[in-house]
This record gives structure tokens, sequence and C-alpha cells, in this order.
């Protein structure tokens, strides 16, 4: 049984259809990389993987370990092992980022049947996950993402990633917006977490990202659709050659 | 349509009457001042409970909402106060000194009356029927202020307390002030304090309301921060469901004194919390801040007025409620800016969360500004909790719940904040945790 399999999913958004009978399947241990145009539906999907409220889908299935992960609400499939690093993380004025993460991974862990973390345990864990991503205590104590730069937010959203080790993390364009030392902590980041009952989806536009973060397999997402999937050569291929030979395919 | 002039007070409510023959009965017995009482009630006679067209008032109808008087508390036998002994609980871990009042009365053997240099403490019972120079000299005179709740207060006030603190002294636990209630039967009750800090000094002062299902309460406190002085004034409506209560803050603040003040409620069915406050020297800084949850058919009513006369003040006003159920949360703020106080700098805000359709919101902010080189703002805010941000919250594994009392404890974590005294703050937001519990329970 696959990790995660994706079979003739649509779905829409506000009326509009935005995934088209998407096809995707990723094993366990693997990284795949999404590439596609602007608009081709890559947030869209990550957003309906992980439950957002108003992403409909209309057709198609999402299995999860075999599970079926439609209907179930977000929290539910974040305790399932569903984790999405945000485009655009948001910010949480009020909630320190410590009790945001502790009160996370504690209900994360009650609805699996586990014991909650104890004090010491958990700030063992955050302190090391904060230092590797170069995340200050001072960052830990303000409000999530308040006044954190891009680059920022996108280190403390795999900060999060670490400390739930999810079974799926899908991150979207997490590349985007950092600078080339920010960029080397957080595939640093992402690859410490590489392991082999663990899956990743790494949705980004650009073939730089991958030279760090090594991908099994590249997609290519096209107007709500995967049109192709190849080796990690593929990405220097669209980096070279862009998404015209795609231009005919239909929707 | 013809326009006719009527009599404003042809007939008297069921509970005005009431009001009325309490105040005939008891005037011979109630302690003290027998010709400011006979005024005071006059004044309110002559205007009867506020009603919706009495702008001060219209959004807390008092002539509907009481449909009667309660009679008034009678002295509290052993029982009453032994069922006082939980009152303050929600301040309990707070290592401070304590004065207790059951039903309106003070209660000795259950207050802390230790002697502390430069802290004078009297019941007010007491005071005014001794004729207490203090009292003859501040009751009713702090501010002139025409409110037909406090001119009943005025007429049937009975006890409360009297604290005097010294120049220069510190007080050095916060003084509590604990207004429980017996429940043996509903009652009125209607208490006056008079707190006078005199310059250079230091208090922490509490107040915690625990009225009783069907109580009326109309409490007045009357404060005086001298010179330099710094006050922090909390005061807390932890009424039982149906109990009504009119809470006063009458205050002025003198030259560069620092005052805090934090009203929060969460009980009681109908709260109207009223502050007349002014800032009567230059370069004060004032707080003042509160915090309601509510939930059912709560209402809560926050009417602040604070007048800026002398320059360089600054105050702050920051006011947040969290509507669920049917409730109702109103604001009512008037900064006035005179003439001669110059380099003002006001900024007041409210904010309301709703968490239900059918809780409402109403905001009143008001600025009236006479001097031309000041900083004044205001902002009003309804709405329901970011479904983007719950989002977020649920995506990293956070139930609905759960996430929503995150959100909610950040919303009025803003306000709580300024309480200064670490013990007291988190009372406070242990009690509104202990809400939010409650709510998802
Ligand atoms: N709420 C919405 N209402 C209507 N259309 C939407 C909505 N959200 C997304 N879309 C549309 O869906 C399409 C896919 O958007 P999506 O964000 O999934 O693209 P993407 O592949 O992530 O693009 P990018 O590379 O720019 O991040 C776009 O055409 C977008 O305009
Ligand atoms: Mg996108």
């Amino acid at each position: 049984m696959s990790l995660l399999e994706i079979k003739n999913l649509h779905a829409v958004v506000d009326g509009k259809q935005i995934l088209n009978g998407l096809n995707l399947t990723v094993e366990r241990g693997q990284v795949a990389a999404i590439m596609g145009p602007n608009g081709s539906g890559k947030s869209t999907l990550s957003y309906v993987l992980a439950g957002r409220p108003g992403y409909e889908v209309t057709q198609g299935e999402i299995l999860l370990n075999g599970e079926n992960l439609l209907g179930l609400d977000p929290d539910v499939r974040a305790a399932k092992g569903v984790f999405l690093a945000f485009q655009y993380p948001m910010e949480v004025p009020g909630v320190a980022t410590m009790t945001f993460l502790r009160t996370a991974l504690n209900a994360q862990r009650k609805a699996r049947g586990e014991s909650e973390l104890t004090t010491p345990e958990f700030l063992k864990r955050v302190r090391e996950a904060a230092a590797q991503l170069g995340i200050s205590q001072e960052m830990l104590r303000r409000g999530v993402n308040v006044g954190f730069s891009g680059g920022e937010k996108k280190r403390n959203e795999i900060l999060q990633m670490a400390m739930l080790e999810p079974k799926l993390a899908i991150l979207d364009e997490t590349d985007s917006g950092l600078d080339i030392d920010a960029l080397k902590i957080v595939s640093d980041g992402v690859n410490r977490l590489r392991a082999p009952d663990r899956g990743m989806i790494v949705i980004t536009h650009y073939q730089r990202l991958l030279d760090y973060i090594v991908p099994d397999v590249v997609h290519v997402l096209w107007k709500g659709r995967v049109v192709k999937t190849g080796g990690k050569e593929l990405a220097h291929e669209l980096e070279a050659k862009g998404y015209a030979e795609f231009q005919g395919e239909a929707a | 349509m013809t326009a006719t002039v009527r009599p404003i007070r042809a007939v008297k409510t069921a509970a005005e009457a009431a009001l009325a023959d309490t105040y005939a009965a008891a005037k011979a017995l109630l302690p003290g001042l027998p010709a400011a009482r006979e005024q005071a009630f006059r004044r309110f006679e002559a205007q009867g409970l506020p009603h919706r067209r009495v702008e001060a008032w219209k959004y807390t109808d008092l002539r509907a909402l009481m449909r009667d008087a309660k009679p008034l508390a009678a002295p509290p036998g052993a029982e009453a106060k032994a069922r006082a002994k939980q009152g303050g609980a929600i301040f309990a871990s707070v290592e401070a000194r304590r004065l207790v009042f059951v039903d309106g009365a003070f209660v000795p053997e259950l207050s802390d009356l230790s002697a502390e240099a430069g802290l004078s403490i009297m019941p007010m019972a007491q005071a005014l029927a001794s004729g207490d120079a203090l009292v003859a000299r501040h009751v009713g005179q702090v501010l002139d202020i025409d409110d037909p709740a406090v001119a009943l207060n005025t007429a049937l006030m009975g006890d409360g307390i009297v604290i005097k603190v010294a120049a220069g002294a510190t007080v050095a636990r916060p003084v509590m002030i604990v207004f429980a209630h017996s429940g043996e039967r509903p009652v009125s009750v209607f208490t006056r304090s008079l707190v006078v800090v005199e310059p250079k000094a230091k208090l922490t002062l509490v107040e915690t309301h625990e009225g009783a299902a069907d109580d009326q309460i109309n409490a007045v406190m009357e404060l005086i921060v001298g010179d330099d002085a710094e006050v922090d004034h909390l005061k807390i409506a932890a009424n039982r469901k149906g109990a009504l209560q009119v809470a006063t803050l009458i205050v002025s603040i003198g030259a560069r004194a620092k005052f805090n003040d934090f009203a929060g409620a969460t009980g009681g069915s109908v709260t109207r919390n009223q502050i007349f406050a002014r800032l009567a020297g230059e370069n004060a800084v004032c707080h003042f801040s509160g915090a309601n949850l509510l939930q059912g058919h709560q209402h809560v009513d926050t009417t602040l007025v604070v007048e800026h006369v002398r320059p360089g003040c600054e105050s702050r006003e920051l006011y947040k409620s969290v509507l669920d159920g049917e409730s109702r949360g109103v604001f009512q703020g008037r900064i006035t800016v005179q003439a001669e106080a110059q380099k003002t700098d006001a900024r007041m805000a409210t904010h309301a969360l709703l968490l239900s359709e059918n809780a409402e919101a109403d905001a009143k902010p008001e600025l009236e500004i006479f001097a031309d080189d000041v900083q004044c703002g205001h902002g009003a805010t309804a709405g329901a909790l970011d479904e983007d941000l719950l989002f977020y919250l649920k995506a990293r594994g956070i139930p609905p719940k759960e996430a929503e009392a995150l959100m909610v404890t950040a919303f009025v974590g803003e306000v709580v904040e300024r309480v200064a005294h670490e013990g007291l703050r988190d009372s406070l937001l242990a009690a509104a945790d202990g809400w939010l519990q409650a709510r998802s329970a």
C-alpha cells in the first residue's frame, strides 16, 4: 500500500473547477517534487489535502495509508500525519509560538492515544529543533509569525514540521522568499526529516531548491492534472525549456 | 402629528414606587448625611430609573430591566457569613489584604484589619454615623456627577469601605474588597466606598462583586489619586445569573499620577460598569481597560467618561468583549479634552469578538476636543473569529474548540496583560480559561 494515493481528484473553489482528474501517488520514504506554472493548482492541491474549508472535492479520492481522508476535519488529518507548510504562513497575534507548538503537539498525541510530553521533554525538543533552524528563544516567545520576516516565517513552518513529525509533509513553495543561506538552513531541516516511513511533497518553481532537497520523482502539474512524471533531471529540463511543451494539453 | 408636552415623570414604575417606599422607610435608620441623602433622592425621583431615551443609558434600559426593586438587605446572620467564606475565589491564590462584605455589610471577623503604617481602614457605615471628617469632605464630592444610579446610591448608601493611604506610603499587598452575597433571598445592596490615596503613595485595589441570583447591586466607589501617586484598580463582576449590577467608579487623578483601571465581567445578567474619570493634574498617565466574557442572555454595558483637564496627560482606553449566545456587549466611551489640556495624548479602542450570530456588540466612542494641540483617536471593531487563522491552527492538529479557545485567550490576553500585578493577572487568565473550558464542555 502506498503512503498517499490520489485518484481522479476533481476540486472546485468558489465555483471554479481547479483540479481536473489529478492522479498522484507518494510512497513512504519518497520525496516527490511538484512543479507547474502559476495557477496550475499546486496550492489548491495542498489545501485539499489539508482539508481547508471552501475547497470542495467533487470527484475522486484521497487515501492516506489506504484510509480515505475526504470528509475528515483538518485537525483529524493532522493527527493522522498530514502536515502542510503554507506558501503564505499566517500570523497569529497573542498566541506564542511556544504555546502553539505545545498545544498542537499534545493535541495530536492525545488524538493518537499517546501521552502528552512532559515540559522538560518538550522544551528540550523545541530548543534543539529551533537552534538547528536558527530560530531564537525570543522568536519562540513572540506571537506565531508576528513580526517575522518572510524567511523567518518559512523557517518557523519547518520548525513546526520538525516538532510534529508528520507522515506526509507538503511543502508549498517553502523556498520562496529565502536568501541563499536560509535556503540552505531550511533544506538541511527538511533533509533531516527524510525518513523511510515519511513521504514529502515539495512544491517549487525552482530547480535550485531541488539541488538541496534532491527529489526521488518530479511531477508536472498543468491545469489541475499531473501531465508528466520523471526523475530529478525533469526539473532541469523544465528549468531550461519552461512549460511550452504542455501548451496543447487539454484541461 | 401634534406635539404634546408631557410631564416627564407621569407614572412611577413598580420598581420606582418600591424604591420610594424603601427610602421613606429606611431614611431615619440610614447612617449619616440626611440632607445629602434627601437631596439625592429628590434628584433621582425627578429623573426616575434611566431608560433608553436617556442618552447615557440608551443601551441599558433600567426601567425595563428592573421589574421590581428588591428589599434592602438585612445585616448578615451567622449562616450568611459562613457562606461568604468562599468569596473572592477568583483571586484565592493572591496574597492580599481581604476586606469582606456580606450582603453589603462589612464583616470584621472575616477581614484582615491588621495594622500597616500609612494605611487606615474604616467601614463606611461607621464613618457616616460618626461624622468622619474624610467622609464628610469627600463623599459625593469627588466629582460632580449627575447620574440617577449614583444619586440613588447616595440616598440609600449603607456600608462600604473607607481607605486612606498616607502620603508617600506604599501598601504592601493588594487590598481586596470582597463583596460576597449570601443568596438567602434576593436583596438590593447599596455600597459606597471612598478611597483616598495621598500624594506619592502606592496602592493596588481590587473589588470582586459576587451577587446572588436576582440580587440588585448598586456599588459606587469614589477614588482620589493624589499627585505622583500610583494606583492600580481592578473590579470583577462575578455575579450569579439573574443578578443586576450597576457599579460606578468616580475617580479624580492628580498631577503626574499613574492610574490603571481594569474592569472584568463574566457573570450576572445585567452589568452596567460606569467610570467617570477626571485627569485633574498635569502629566498623569492613565490606562482604562476592560474585558468581558459573556454568554446566554448576559448584558454588559461599559460607559466611560474621561475628562482631560490639564496639559500633558496620557490616557489609553481599551475594552474587549467576547460575546457568545445571545449576549450583548455595549461600550460607550467619551473622552473630553478641555481647552487648557494641550498636549493630551488619548487613544480609545473597543473590540468585540462575536462567537455566535445572535450576539450583539454596540459601540459608541466619542471625542470632544476643545484644545488644539492634542493627539486623540478612537477605533471600534466587531467581528467573528478569523476562519483562515482557525484553519491554520486546525491544520496543526488543534481541535476546533481548542483553536477557538486559543484565539479567544489571545484576544482578551492583550487587555489582561495590562494588569501589572502578576498574581492578579494570572488569576484573570485562569478565569478566562475556566470560562472557555466551561463553554466547550
Ligand atoms: N478562492 C478562489 N476563488 C477563485 N479562484 C481561485 C481561488 N483560489 C484559487 N483560485 C484559482 O485557482 C487557480 C489555482 O490556484 P493555486 O493557488 O492552486 O495555483 P498555484 O499552482 O499554487 O500557483 P502559484 O504558483 O502562483 O502559487 C488559480 O487560477 C487561482 O486564481
Ligand atoms: Mg501556490
